[in-house]
């Protein structure tokens, strides 16, 4: 295995960085909000089991408790009921070598900057493959946004007003043509949805979740250091826990990508 | 009249603080009965029902013809205050920290006479008195008289503020300003006179109505704080713990329907979290620092207020589970109790019926009013009684409840 030994060395020889794409799961990172009637996700929380006490003198350990879609997590197409039919759909039972991903890293950091509704467009895409080449099957395309930059307050993360929720996303004919003509793996954002904030009034409402678990691929939120990536090159590593009928849940996303 | 409470000084904090003591809690269970009903805010006493004598102290049967009919009835508490003394010294370490205490020896017109403690402004002996049972530090019923007309300043008598749970000049904590029944609740303590109100809210980034508007009382300091969250109790407990001298747990969570008409266990998790191991979260977190200020001076920690709900005495099946954890709140706050009372921290619980607010929307009138009910709240802690019912349907219920509860839980499932 000529590859994996290469890889070995160019790890050692710090020629391989590794970037984590990930959010630490803390009580105070803001969770998805749903209406309050409706059924909720659990935010992560972590309750002490002991620490070199009474409760266990030698070890310290927690019990922690969240949701499938808390924190930088992955999304399974049986989380759409459009995907819900699908082999192979939940986490448990997907591939494992789709975990193993080239990234292309599309930069909307100065769209959303300007605009925090903005949506990324076909046309986007296909100004951004002219530039770096074009998007290659079985592969995450990565909306970088720097969104995730407002981590550390979740009042601007969420960005809510009282039409609801404004945050960056791709809009309906970005994901059917990722899907359908570039057939990719799957979609990833640094905000709390593969979808816009707003993209309850589009049409079919949540498109990226309706067309993308739809035709059996994945989702990436809450993700981080996006600003870190090269457009091309990178290769990401994403498997979530192996959950029965899992329908996604929190997990490490590393990128590998070169030093130079 | 009473010379008015003046804003306590600044505590030097390199002082010790003083040890809570209480004043002696023995009693009888027959004297128990004057204690129940002065957790209620009521004086009560045995009338026998053959002879229709009123009986002081407590006791197992009548003074005047034996019998063992004796049934607790409210009392009026008028009479004459005979003769008087001022205590200035004492064995009791409660009473002689504070002496001296004026005490003396009422007449009531119902017949009996009776030790009460004196307020200030009743005048010597002769004089015209009403009594009240009052609960004092240990948690005991009191008898305390005071002038039979109110007189200026009242409440800032010495002697009483030790009975009472009263917010003037104290800084109280209200877990849950998101709601409106948490902004009246801040609204109604700034009211009373607190120094400073924490108003807690969860989940920042779903802004409230009503924040601007908190946000504007010089009083007022807005603090993330999710009863779910361990780690922010924890945190919150040990920026502002030492300082709370009243907290009032209002935060909640409520939704309809009891077994059947809901799938899952999720939202009565979520009720349970935040109605039960919320309130055990906060005790376990804010109780300890409380427990060691219950005799700090004029501006103690006095109280702890569980808003709970008249369905924890029995289930109010369309809100099944809401009601199922009140219940578990309700027996964790009498645990909450017995280990507050020795620190002289009143442990205030309410039983509203349901509120008016958007999770009884379906229900029909009548609703308590989310000021209203802070206003009750506000009023007990003046009063210092440790169960409160507010409202018509909470004081209905509750008659019920009492009468037969076994009844009620039919009633109320049909």
């Amino acid at each position: 295995m000529k590859v994996l030994t290469e890889l070995a060395s160019a790890l050692a020889a710090s020629e391989i960085r590794v970037v984590d794409l990930t959010h630490t799961l803390a009580p105070e990172f803001p969770q998805i909000t749903l209406p309050p009637e409706l059924g909720q996700a659990w935010p992560f929380r972590v309750e002490e089991v002991s620490r070199y006490d009474e409760r266990g003198p030698a070890w310290y350990w927690n019990n922690f408790s969240c949701g499938e879609h808390t924190g930088t997590h992955f999304d399974a197409p049986i989380h759409w009921v459009s995907g819900k039919d699908l082999p192979n759909n939940s986490v448990d039972t997907i591939q494992p070598e789709r975990f193993v991903g080239p990234a292309f890293v599309i930069d909307c950091s100065k769209e959303a900057a300007a605009d925090a509704d903005f949506l990324l467009k076909k046309e986007h895409i296909v100004a951004w493959e002219k530039k770096h080449g074009r998007v290659a099957p079985r592969s995450w395309v990565l909306m970088r946004t720097d969104w995730s930059k407002k981590w550390r307050d979740p009042v601007a993360f969420q960005n809510y007003d009282e039409e609801g929720q404004h945050t960056p996303g791709p809009d309906i004919d970005a994901v059917k043509f990722l899907v359908e003509e570039r057939d990719i793996l799957g979609f990833g954002t640094e905000t709390i949805g593969t979808d816009a904030g707003q993209a309850y009034h589009l049409r079919p409402p949540y498109p990226c979740h309706y067309y993308m678990h739809g035709a059996g691929r994945y989702g990436l939120q809450c993700l981080t250091n996006l600003d870190q990536l090269p457009p091309t090159g990178a290769m990401v590593v994403a498997a979530p826990l192996k959950i029965l009928q899992g329908s996604g849940s929190p997990l490490r996303v590393l990128a590998l990508m070169e030093s130079r | 009249m009473t010379t008015p409470l003046q804003r306590p000084r600044r505590k030097n904090p390199i002082l010790r603080t003083r040890q809570p003591t209480a004043p002696p809690a023995t009693r009888s269970r027959i004297a128990l009965g004057l204690t129940a009903a002065a957790a209620r805010g009521v004086f009560e006493l045995q009338v026998c029902r053959d002879c229709g004598t009123t009986q002081y102290p407590p006791r197992e049967a009548c003074q005047n013809c034996l019998s063992e009919r004796l049934f607790w009835k409210p009392q009026e508490g008028l009479g004459e205050l005979v003769s008087e003394t001022t205590l200035h010294l004492s064995y009791e370490l409660f009473f002689r920290e504070r002496t001296p205490w004026r005490l003396g020896m009422v007449r009531l017109d119902c017949g009996p006479v009776l030790i009460a403690h004196l307020h200030g402004d009743v005048p010597r002996a002769p004089a015209r008195v009403k009594v009240h049972a009052c609960l004092d530090k240990a948690g005991q019923a009191a008898l305390f008289a005071v002038p039979e007309k109110e007189t200026p300043n009242m409440a800032d008598d010495k002697q009483l503020r030790e009975m009472t749970c009263d917010p003037k000049y104290r800084k109280a904590l209200v877990t849950d300003a998101k709601s409106a029944l948490g902004q009246a609740l801040v609204k109604s303590l700034v009211e009373a006179g607190a120094d400073l109100v924490w108003a807690g809210y969860a989940e920042p980034w779903k802004k409230f109505a009503g924040f601007d508007e908190l946000k504007k009382l010089p009083q007022v300091a807005l603090m993330p704080l999710d009863v779910t969250d361990s780690k922010n109790v924890r945190e919150l407990a040990a920026e502002i713990g030492g300082r709370v001298d009243i907290l009032v747990n209002n935060a909640e969570y409520h939704r309809a329907y009891g077994i059947a008409n809901r799938a899952g266990v999720e939202t009565a998790r979520a009720e349970m979290d935040v109605n039960y191991f919320g309130l055990l979260r906060l005790a376990q977190e804010f109780a300890p620092a409380m427990r060691s200020r219950g005799g700090d001076g004029l501006s103690s920690a006095v109280a702890w207020v569980n808003i709970l709900s008249i369905y924890a005495l029995a289930n109010f099946p369309p809100h099944g589970t809401f009601s199922a954890s009140k219940a578990a709140a309700h027996s964790l706050a009498q645990c909450l109790r017995a280990e507050m009372r020795p620190a002289g921290v009143r442990v205030l619980n309410v039983y509203p019926g349901p509120i008016d607010d958007e999770w009884n929307q379906l229900l029909l009138p009548p609703k308590l009013a989310p000021a209203a009910l802070a206003r009750a709240v506000t009023q007990a802690l003046k009063q210092g009684v440790e169960d409160l019912y507010p409202g018509d349907l909470a004081q209905e219920w509750l008659a019920r409840w009492r009468d037969n509860p076994k009844a009620l839980e039919r009633e109320i499932s049909t």
